[in-house]
Parts: structure tokens; C-alpha cells; sequence
């Protein structure tokens, strides 16, 4: 994003007024965070005292003052990771780096964060890295994961993305099985979610084979629509904090049997999908 | 005009006026904290809370943001108010113990104790210095930072705002503060919490042009001495 994308244009009064937050997303989507500077510039162009935008900047979580690291570590600090040990494990990431929650260690590789829901309560704790799910952490593999990701994540996992074979999901909210075997796609049953569009609501059924993205919905979906999962079972909508590496739309969480989970993008037609096994092997 | 009930008694008030402006127009007292007038409603202390509505259907609301309605039924003074008062009161006293304002509106209720852990806040949250700042003085120079528990009044970044006059309005409004405003120090003697530190009336020298809204100035006076 370049500078005339992120500066109001003074024919549009209206986006003077309500554009902070976007404009404050845009700046740190080309920065990873909020520099000093380019907040003064934002309180220039949309006629605000600096201190409404700087209220703007501190009160939401996604918004960060300071240089964020190279990984993003989220800990899960939400009830069912709370109560299944995720401050231990916040604690433990935080002596491997030598940083506290917030902070960036000081070669800017990692930062770390403590979120209240990852949405994947099934699995906790969860650890989250660079939007790849890291369900049931155990202290002592903490260090280990670590030092993975510091190894490249990105190589390990492109190996068994090219790898056709059938996934057993369930959902991550309720971990109720989203596998109908009285429907076939490729062979395979299929994945069975409820899905919401455009004040559409019905069924659809994916391809539970990995790459091969075959769907079949109840009404049709026009191509480029993001579209709301919801687990046929608790009805609770399949949502994650991880945005699509291809388009930016949000993931869709859903657990593998066996351990792990597997996120697809939930636009129609975006190929954007990734596997994270958490080191279980698929025979 | 709207026709409302206060206490029992009618009374005609223009539209758009609050309860609050329409209950202390009729003489009934109505405790705040958090509102002034010449600054926008607010309702952040809840003190002025009034009883709309008839059992059992009533409900609370701050008075200071509630505009009037026709038919209203207010109760300024019912007994489910004076409690919902006095338990927020024994909160205020609670986060912010030393200031002479909550200590004087809490013996005027008789409160003589307070429930709940003892904490020693410099603020409350009432905004009035944020208010007072960008209302009155245009300025804007301080606002609300963060949110939940680590929400702090103050300046960008923690550093010296380059829009503030330092006018001293935020001291001179804030009821929290009242210790340090009146403290034996000049250094002291301002408050400083929102990082424009620089003690305007101590070193008033250096601003010949200086506003200052401080009257008398607790600090100017222990210098003269």
C-alpha cells in the first residue's frame, strides 16, 4: 500500500470523519505497526487532535506502537486454554525468548501475545505462530516448536501440501464430527458445514480430499464471495484469528482427526488453504 | 413543551432538555461528579442516577445524558437510588480515597465505610479534563488512552503536547486531584498527570503571554511566600 492509497482524498468530506480506523489498518499493514510519525500525518489529514487518533491506536489490540518481530506468537489465554494449562505456557515462551507478552525480542525474530479466543477451544492450550495452529501444547515441546519455526516453518509444511489424501475433520468449536458419509465426493465422504451469503443460508459440502478444493452448496456462490462457516452441530460460526496468505479473507478452522487442523480460505475460489499437522504422521 | 412528572410534581420543559437540567430547574438535588455545565453530557460517574419508569417496570438511568420524554415518571430520591448512589460512592471512595470532593458528597450521604479494597487512584475516569480541553479550550490536547484496566487520561506518547496552552482548565475541573492542587510544594502543587509537566504557574516567567485558568493559583501563591 503506497501513500496516495492510505491519504484521504479532500473530495471525500464523509471518510474525514469515520476513515481513522481504516486508515490506521492500511498504515499498519505496510509497517506491521503504527509509526510515530504516520500517526501524526493521519491526525493532519483528517482534521482530528493527535490524541483521538493516538486513543484509537492504544485501545484496539490489533493496532501496535511498537515493531513487531519477523513471527507472531498468539498464547491462547481463553477459559478452556486457561484451565488446560495456556499461562504455563505463556510463561514457558516467555523465558525461551527472555521477553514478556507485548514485547519483541530484541533481534526482532519473535513477538509474542497473549489473545482471549483463538476459537479453537477444542484444542487447548493453543499456540498460534504466524497463523499456524499449534494444538495441545506441551511445555516441553515448547522450545522445540520454537526452534522450528526459527528453522523456516514455510519449507517444513510445503512438503505434505502436496501431498492428495482424505481429511476426517470435525469442528473446532464443539470437536462434533463434520464428516456425512452418505454423500461422496472424489470418492470420499464428504465435509458437511452450514454456510451464510449475501442473507443466504443453506448447506454445502466440500471435498474432504486435500486439494481438491470440489464443493457442492445448496445455493449457488458467486465467485469472490467470502462466505460465514458455521458448524452444522453447535452452530457457532467456524472462525479463526488467521487471515487467507492469498486474499486476506479469513480462515476456516477446522480440527483433523489424528491431531492437527487444517484451515481453508473461506472466498469462493481462492485456492488458499494450509495444513498443520503439529507434527502427526498421516500414513 | 413536554409534560414529565418529578417527585410526584408536573413540570413543563423544553425538548431536548436533560433530566438532570429539569430536576435541579424544579430544586430537586441531584449529585454529580462527571458533569458541568458549557461541557457535553458524559455519564461516566453515574452518581446522578434517577428512577424512570413505574414499579415494577422502573430502571435506572444517568440523569446527566437522559433526555426528557412525555409522561415521564422520575424518582430523584427513591430508595433503590439512594442505594445504587451510595454503593457508587463506596466504589469512588474505594479507587480514589484522598480527594475532597467524593470524601464531601460521601459524608453528605452518610457513608462512613466502604466495602471494597482499598486502592489510591489519581482519577477516576470522569473525563472532564477531556472534555474541558477540546470543549472549552479547543485544544485537545490530552484525551483517553488504552482501554480496560490500563485506560489512562494523558497526552500522545507521553510527551509534552505541542497544542497545550497549559491553561491549567484540566486541573482546575478535575475533583480527584484535589490533594496535589492544594499541596505544600509548588512543585507539587500541579498535578501533571497528563505529562505537561512543566509546572506552567512555576515557571510562569518564561510564558508572558500564558492563560491561565487557575484562580488563585496554588501554586503561584506558595511562590510569592
Amino acid at each position: 500500500m503506497n501513500h496516495q492509497e492510505t491519504s484521504i482524498s479532500r473530495a471525500e468530506p464523509d471518510r474525514v470523519k469515520t476513515g481513522v480506523i481504516q486508515l490506521l489498518e492500511a498504515i499498519q499493514a505496510k509497517h506491521g505497526y503504527l509509526p510515530k510519525e504516520e500517526l501524526y500525518r493521519v491526525a493532519r489529514e483528517t482534521n482530528k487532535p493527535l490524541v483521538d487518533i493516538y486513543g484509537v491506536a492504544t485501545f484496539y489490540r490489533a493496532f501496535s506502537l511498537v515493531p513487531r518481530g519477523r513471527h507472531l506468537i498468539s498464547v491462547c489465554l481463553g477459559t478452556a486454554c486457561h484451565v488446560r494449562g495456556g499461562p504455563t505456557v505463556a510463561k514457558e515462551v516467555e523465558k525461551i525468548l527472555g521477553i514478556k507478552a507485548g514485547q519483541t525480542t530484541e533481534d526482532r525474530e519473535f513477538s509474542l501475545e497473549t489473545v482471549n479466543c483463538l476459537g479453537a477451544c477444542a484444542l487447548g492450550p493453543v499456540m498460534v505462530i504466524d497463523g499456524h495452529y499449534y494444538p495441545k501444547v506441551q511445555i516441553a515441546r515448547v522450545g522445540e516448536i520454537i526452534e522450528a519455526v526459527k528453522l523456516g516453518q514455510k519449507e517444513r509444511l510445503v512438503e505434505t501440501d502436496q501431498r492428495l489424501f482424505p481429511l476426517e475433520v470435525s469442528c473446532s468449536r464443539c470437536n462434533h464430527s463434520l464428516m456425512d458419509s452418505r454423500h461422496a465426493i472424489d470418492g470420499h465422504p464428504v465435509i458437511r458445514v452450514t454456510v451464510a451469503f449475501d442473507n443466504k443460508h443453506g448447506r454445502m459440502v466440500l471435498s474432504s480430499v486435500y486439494g481438491s478444493y470440489k464443493v457442492e452448496s445448496e445455493h449457488p456462490i458467486p465467485e469472490d464471495t467470502v462466505v460465514n462457516f458455521f458448524c452444522p452441530h453447535c452452530h457457532a460460526e467456524m472462525i479463526g484469528g488467521a487471515k487467507c496468505g492469498e486474499c486476506g479473507a479469513s480462515m476456516v478452522p477446522m480440527i483433523v482427526r489424528g491431531g492437527g487442523i487444517v484451515q481453508i480460505c473461506s472466498r469462493k475460489g481462492c485456492k488458499g488453504h494450509m495444513l498443520d499437522l503439529g507434527g502427526v504422521v498421516i500414513d | 413543551m413536554i409534560t414529565l412528572h418529578i417527585n410526584g410534581l408536573k413540570v413543563q420543559v423544553e425538548e431536548g432538555t436533560t433530566v438532570l437540567e429539569a430536576a435541579r430547574f424544579l430544586g430537586f438535588p441531584i449529585p454529580t461528579l462527571c458533569h458541568m455545565e458549557g461541557l457535553s453530557p458524559y455519564g461516566a460517574c453515574r452518581l446522578c442516577v434517577v428512577e424512570i419508569g413505574q414499579e415494577p417496570n422502573s430502571r435506572l438511568v444517568s440523569s446527566c445524558t437522559f433526555p426528557v420524554e412525555e409522561g415521564l415518571h422520575v424518582r430523584t430520591a427513591s430508595r433503590r437510588v439512594m442505594r445504587a448512589r451510595k454503593m457508587i460512592l463506596e466504589l469512588l471512595l474505594a479507587s480514589c480515597p484522598q480527594s475532597k470532593v467524593i470524601q464531601d458528597l460521601a459524608s453528605e450521604f452518610h457513608i462512613t465505610q466502604q466495602r471494597f479494597r482499598q486502592e489510591y487512584e489519581d482519577c477516576i475516569m470522569c473525563g472532564l479534563c477531556v472534555r474541558m480541553c477540546k470543549e472549552q479550550m479547543m485544544s485537545g490536547a490530552i484525551g483517553f488512552r488504552g482501554r480496560g484496566q490500563k485506560r489512562s487520561i494523558g497526552t500522545p506518547f507521553d510527551i509534552t503536547s505541542d497544542v497545550c496552552r497549559q491553561c491549567g482548565g484540566c486541573i482546575y475541573v478535575c475533583p480527584a486531584c484535589m490533594l496535589r492542587c492544594t499541596y505544600t510544594e509548588p512543585e507539587k502543587a500541579i498535578c501533571g498527570g497528563c505529562a505537561n509537566i512543566s509546572i506552567p504557574c512555576y515557571v510562569k516567567d518564561q510564558f508572558k503571554d500564558m492563560m491561565c485558568y487557575m484562580d488563585p493559583c496554588v501554586a503561584c501563591e506558595i511562590k510569592k511566600d
